[in-house]
């Protein structure tokens, strides 16, 4: 393989082409099972819900309705495309390209387990907000490009609480990156072991209330949904759109869901890590794969908290959405950050 | 080369995003060929080892400052908009004074000298990462520049609250 490699581009760059061709596959293997995840998230969703409300939920496809995602994804992709007739069509078109490939590129910079991660760049947690904050676009410009009110309403609603929601969600964080000394989220997974309980989010309380809240806002979930309230606005943003656009919104929400769900597993509640006398004498396939499943049970447990967390509560009103994020969660998050330089000044001796 | 190579598709890709911004009839597209060209300014960023100031540019300015004028942009009278003109009367003056700037910028860069390096050379903060240097310099270096800086922002955030509170009534 390396020789026709060599032979092929020569060799100085045959080094460079099999890293390329290392991340295309790792890039796959992520897009791949990362959209598997979103699929069985909704599967998920609807059994968890459908249990809280004494109901059964789907079972008719395949055992136990475990392919209900694949029948609603065949149904999306045959749907018929319907587009407004004054609508904006460039940015109609682009609306759900955005809001779909910033959650989609969320996932490069997510260490999975020990060693795995797309792009193992020095400022991961940067790179995520960013990303979000791109999110933002696919909303707004959704609403405004269909030309319809519902949607229009949905999209203003929208943006104000995500850019409202994202300064509480960075400052949530600022307390985690504080403790770690770092960006990159695998080292700040591996500062967690320096800490006795092996967690952030017990020194971190605060900041992981802060988090937990803001990212229910930042991903337009119940009980902060206002902006696809079904009630007052149909469906919110995305009422116009059909058929395979309206299910690349639905699948950049739920990755945003998974996304959300990876951070709070990696940067408080210990990522893949586990204590050091487990992984001690198992080889290393093994302690990496239990490590894996360690990353996951955390996600999974937080995507099942998005869930209960819809069927038990109900929908904000808009004016107290505001009064929670820029009157409760930013001072919360400020104190936080205060709290936290003062404790660390002080376990180093410094005050 | 290859550096060179990428520098020039960032001024080229970045000079004629700007064209772009300026000369759209519908300012929702102005904004959105902002938006690329702020992305392409933050590639430029990294391209030069700055990846703290990359991520700031991308959250700050795409991520906040944009999505305000956007939401200005979504509220304006659309019909109204596209039938007004793109440029006011005056725009060849600023025209011409724009190509003599580009004159004069180009005909003085060859006499530009590169100033000696000094102690933050890219090697060091390549290995130190550039977010604790940038951090180590603005806080002990220049922390007090960067102290009136926030006085300064501090004051026109009072500012804006005392512009937009409504008067009560005594």
């Amino acid at each position: 393989m390396n020789d026709i490699l060599k032979a092929i581009v020569g060799p100085e760059l045959a080094g460079d082409v099999v890293n390329i061709i290392i991340i295309l596959l790792k890039t796959a293997a992520v897009i791949a099972v990362g959209l598997l995840h979103v699929a069985f998230a909704t599967y998920f969703e609807r059994k968890v819900m459908a249990h809280m409300q004494v109901r059964l939920g789907p079972r008719e496809v395949g055992p136990l309705g475990l392919f209900q995602p694949f029948a609603d994804g065949i149904k999306l992709f045959f749907k018929e495309d319907i587009i407004p007739q004054n609508a904006d069509k460039p940015l109609f078109y682009l609306a759900p390209v955005i809001f779909f490939a910033s959650a989609l590129t969320s996932l490069s910079v997510l260490p999975f387990f020990d060693g795995f991660v797309v792009g193992n760049i020095n400022i991961g947690l940067l790179f995520l907000f960013a990303m979000s904050s791109l999110g933002a676009y696919g909303i707004v410009l959704s609403g405004w490009s269909s030309n319809s009110k519902y949607a229009f309403l949905g999209g203003l609603r929208s943006a104000s609480q995500v850019i409202s929601y994202e300064i509480s969600m960075g400052l949530s964080l600022v307390g985690v990156m504080m403790m770690a000394g770092s960006f990159n989220l695998s080292d700040i997974v591996r500062a967690q072991n320096h800490y006795p309980l092996g967690i952030f989010a017990v020194p971190q309380f605060l900041g992981f209330f802060v988090f937990v809240v803001a990212a229910f806002a930042e991903t337009n979930r119940l009980p902060f949904d206002l902006p696809e309230a079904e009630s007052e606005l149909v469906a919110g943003y995305f009422t116009e759109y059909s058929g395979f656009r309206f299910a690349m919104f639905f699948l950049g929400e739920y990755t945003g869901m998974l996304v959300m769900s990876s951070i709070a597993a990696l940067c408080f509640l210990g990522g893949w890590a586990l204590p050091a006398f487990v992984t001690a004498n198992l080889p290393g396939f093994l302690a990496k794969a239990l490590g894996l499943f360690c990353f996951l049970i955390k996600v999974y447990a937080f995507m099942f908290l998005y869930y209960w967390v819809r069927s038990t509560l109900p929908r904000y009103r808009y004016d107290q959405l505001m009064a929670i994020g820029w009157k409760l969660l930013i001072p919360l998050a400020l104190g936080n950050i205060v709290i936290t330089g003062l404790a660390k000044m002080w376990f180093k001796g410094l005050l | 080369m290859l550096p060179k190579l990428f520098f020039g598709y960032f001024a080229v890709a970045i000079t004629a995003l700007s064209l772009l911004v300026v000369t759209r009839r519908n300012p929702v597209h102005s904004v959105m060929w902002m938006l690329l060209m702020f992305f392409n300014l933050a590639s430029m960023y990294l391209f030069l080892n700055a990846e703290f100031i990359a991520a700031i540019q991308v959250i700050v300015y795409a991520g906040a400052i944009l999505v305000l004028f956007l939401f200005v942009v979504l509220l304006l009278n659309l019909r109204e908009e596209l039938q007004t003109n793109r440029f006011i009367r005056a725009w060849p003056a600023g025209l011409v004074i724009a190509l003599a700037l580009l004159a004069s910028i180009f005909f003085s860069i060859s006499s530009f000298v590169p100033g000696i390096s000094g102690r933050y050379t890219n090697d060091y903060v390549q290995k130190e990462t550039f977010t604790k240097v940038l951090g180590q310099v603005l806080y002990t270096e220049y922390l007090f520049p960067f102290e009136i800086a926030s006085v300064i922002l501090l004051i026109s955030i009072i500012g804006a609250i005392v512009l937009a509170k409504k008067r009560t009534r005594s």
